[in-house]
């Protein structure tokens, strides 16, 4: 009896069946509603910091053109743009949405191990994002300091949003943290302790890999972010100086004095950086699940994934100081940083050669899904390389702060996993509303999609490397930006806003499809992991009816030579799939 | 961040040995039939909420060792100033010790289903729970009567901040043992609270190591 304790253990878990509408709808305690109460408050803060964007390109565009737009509001909209996609959007739809759908029906459980901690996790959430979306209506509006939060100018006089903006955003990061805890141990309690017979650690879908090491990083990572939240606030309400100098602003000298910006920033990336991977992992589990099930093949190397998995989840906790090179440490230190970040270039290249491997002889269908899987290997790889420049330090210092940067990691952690969001929401859509979405309009949306944001951000490489620089509200008129640069500044702008609105097409796509959409069925792609087994489409509370299913193979059983059918679900037994002679198929 | 680099290390090498123990002679590509002949290795097969327990313990420490690198780097600045540590913090440090002795000895009394010995180390151990924080009160009214405030010196911040977040993960500890206290007072049998009482014991414990850890350090600089 080594194995799952929790699981069988049906009648512990049956006491929360809800019944009245605010149990099932509202305070529910169903891992499926909360992970779809999670999405829906992340796409929509996810829409906000869009239309925020869609506003500095007005600006960046057509400068002088829109009197709507200050310097002051060009500053708020990129600090609240940055933080509300990297953490309100990313970190908590991959994670709360995702994780919280896929780890109990993935594993074969019927909920996570602590549900009313579960939802505490999702409306603690949703105090954070109020608390953050509270500072567009206090005086003095959101604070503009960038999405890094850098003191000392972040609390002093003269940015934007520092009587209470910055407040309401330290606050609301510190309850986003406690939400995070609280989620977090979650999802890895239940994957380490509620899997059903015979699905061992090497049997998990690598989404559920991705999710699991990604919950671990925060878990670890958070923290970091935290502490720099609470000194910072001290420093702002109690005058401390852990991070703020001697400083005279606004002409006066202030009370502070001794204290260190770069203590500051040593913290925040220490976070920052796993917080880039907290937010990929989970987007390389999702996408070898897409790739594999699409291509009807299983994954290429899953042993080596799992391992590339974990490698590049230890790897990101010493690389944190390659966010810091300008910053003016010692030179030493800088080449340690680099040694570090081009070492994750290993497992990360294993990965996507994995991946094209995959696909390699495949019975590749080119489904929705698979679109954007397959949008997001060459997304990623343009991202990833970019990364290997800026992580060489004497290349680094010339590309600094200007819109290669930006280009790079709006590639790498923006586009990318926005594209495995979207592949995977188009793939479990089925199963969460038993309906089928218009695969037309899906297919609309992937390639306006996949070719606007190439249109919007490989132009930004060129202009990084003539020097424009980010964070600039105007360039006015500069000697080294040629005519061209403002050109393409318009022609970006231009697909930014196309993009933006294509995005309506999706929105359109699944809240349509709700009503209208074909029936599903059970399975629509055919795949073999547990979630697609379920007596109920959608499934209903607690999952699996009366008997809990039963593990006897991996998730990548797919035209497996010799049986009927190109896919064996993980609950057929070893011996009970049905051979091709049986059914006397023409194979 | 070495203290940090240290305990990432220690948790990673954790993870890894346990999953080389997954991995080697494993092919997860072969199925098996009957399913008792895979058993789900891997599981620890101890109650999910003490796993539970224990990844928390791991992200306060995480949290602590973030705060004492913090602690570490701002010290090397020029304008620290030691503050003299208030010799209360003997006697309080004394009270917890005693505390998680009455939450070890509640704990073996829960295992042995002892109701009225469970009652008495409960009360024990929450009292003198209670008395270490309002001794870290007197010890914080001390210093600031003798003109150790907050803003004065990065060293005087750092006591604060540091013995306000440990006495805060102590009173999350408390709403626990008080929702423990209330089922048993209201007539919950002895083996009804166990896992509770376990949960707490082992929470205290850690947090006592925490206070020593924290104490020895704020002495020592």
């Amino acid at each position: 009896m080594a194995y799952v304790a929790i699981a069988d253990r049906d009648h512990e878990l049956e006491h929360h069946d809800p019944t009245t509408f605010i149990t099932k709808y509202i305070w529910s305690q169903d891992h499926k509603v909360i992970a779809i109460q999670y999405g829906i408050t992340a796409v929509f803060v996810g829409l906000i910091a869009l239309v925020l964007s869609g506003m500095m390109r007005l600006q960046l565009g057509f400068p002088d053109s829109f009197s709507f737009i200050t310097p002051t509001d060009y500053y708020q909209f990129i600090t609240m743009h940055g933080m509300i996609m990297v953490i309100f959007l990313l970190t908590a739809l991959f994670l709360g949405g995702f994780g919280n759908y896929l780890i109990p029906l993935m594993i074969g459980s019927r909920d996570m191990v602590f549900p009313f901690m579960n939802m505490l996790s999702f409306w603690v959430y949703l105090v954070s994002v109020l608390v953050l979306l509270a500072s567009f209506f206090v005086p003095g509006g959101p604070t503009g300091a960038g999405w890094t939060l850098y003191p000392p100018q972040a609390i002093l006089p003269g940015t934007p949003g520092t009587d209470w903006g910055i407040v309401l955003m330290l606050g609301s990061l510190a309850i986003f943290i406690v939400a995070f805890t609280m989620g977090g141990l979650n999802y890895v309690t239940t994957i380490l302790q509620a899997r059903a017979r015979g699905m061992t650690m090497m049997r998990l879908p690598l989404s559920l890999w991705g999710i699991f090491v990604a919950t671990i990083l925060g878990l670890l990572a958070f923290p970091a972010l935290f502490v720099s939240a609470v000194m910072m606030t001290l420093d702002k309400a109690a005058g401390t100086s852990f991070f703020m100098p001697a400083i005279l602003s606004m002409g006066q000298q202030l009370d502070h004095q001794g204290g260190t910006p770069i203590l500051f920033q040593h913290l925040f990336w220490f976070f920052g950086h796993p917080e880039v991977y907290i937010v990929a992992l989970p987007a390389f589990g999702l996408v070898s699940d897409l790739l594999s099930t699409h291509a009807r093949k299983n994954i290429f190397g899953y042993r080596m994934m799992v391992w590339a998995i974990l490698a590049i989840g230890g790897l990101s906790f010493i690389v944190w100081a390659h966010h810091m090179y300008v910053s003016g440490m010692n030179p030493y230190f800088g080449f340690f940083f680099a040694t570090t970040t081009l070492i994750i270039a290993v497992p990360t290249a294993i990965k996507v050669y994995n991946w094209v491997l995959t696909l390699w002889q495949g019975n590749i269908h080119f489904t929705v899904p698979m679109l954007f899987a397959i949008g997001f290997i060459f997304t990623f790889t343009h991202g990833g390389l970019t990364g290997i420049f800026l992580g060489n330090v004497v290349v680094d210092l010339p590309l600094s702060d200007t819109y290669f940067v930006v280009a790079h990691f709006h590639m790498v952690m923006g586009v990318s996993p926005v594209l495995v969001v979207f592949g995977s929401i188009y793939h479990w859509y089925p199963k969460m509303t038993g309906k089928m979405f218009n695969q037309t309009l899906g297919k609309w949306h992937f390639w306006l999609t996949f070719l606007g944001t190439y249109s919007i951000y490989l132009p930004m490489h060129y202009l990084g490397f003539q020097g424009v620089p980010r964070r600039y509200f105007a360039m006015g008129d500069t000697e080294f930006m040629p005519e061209s640069a403002f050109a393409l500044n318009q022609s970006i702008t231009i697909s930014a806003l196309f993009v933006g609105v294509v995005q309506l097409l999706f929105l359109y796509n699944i809240i349509v499809s709700l009503k209208n959409g074909k029936d599903a069925g059970p399975n629509p792609w055919k795949a073999t992991t547990l979630e697609w087994q379920t007596p109920d489409t959608p499934p209903k509370h607690g999952n699996w009816g009366h008997e809990l299913p039963e593990v006897h193979r991996w998730a990548y059983d797919y035209s497996v030579p010799g049986y009927h059918d190109d896919f064996i679900p993980q609950n057929v037994p070893a011996n009970a799939a049905p051979a091709a002679s049986e059914h006397g198929s023409d194979t | 961040m070495t203290l940090t680099l240290v305990f990432l290390a220690i948790i990673m090498a954790t993870v890894i040995g346990w999953l080389l123990r997954q991995t080697l002679n494993t092919q997860p590509w072969e199925a098996n039939d009957p399913v008792e002949n895979q058993p789900g290795r891997g599981v620890i097969n101890i109650d999910p909420a003490k796993v539970g327990l224990i990844s928390f313990i791991a992200v306060v420490t995480s949290l602590f060792a973030l705060f004492l690198s913090a602690y570490l780097m701002r010290m090397k600045l020029g304008d620290w100033r030691p503050l003299a540590e208030p010799n209360v913090l003997w006697l309080n440090t004394v009270i917890l010790v005693l505390a998680s002795v009455a939450f070890q000895v509640t704990r073996n009394a829960a295992t042995r289903g002892q109701r009225r010995t469970v009652k008495v180390g409960l009360v024990v151990g929450g009292v003198c729970t209670s008395l270490f924080l309002l001794g870290q009160l007197f010890a914080w009214q001390q210093l600031n009567a003798s003109g150790y405030f907050l803003a004065g010196n990065p060293a005087n911040s750092f006591f604060y901040l540091l013995t306000a977040l440990h006495g805060l993960h102590l009173l999350g500890g408390m709403w626990v043992w008080g929702r423990t206290s209330l089922r048993l007072f209201t007539g919950a049998d002895a083996r009804n609270v166990r896992l509770s009482v376990e949960l707490c014991a082992v929470y205290w414990h850690y947090l006592l190591l925490v206070w020593i850890g924290l104490f020895a350090l704020l002495l020592s600089t």
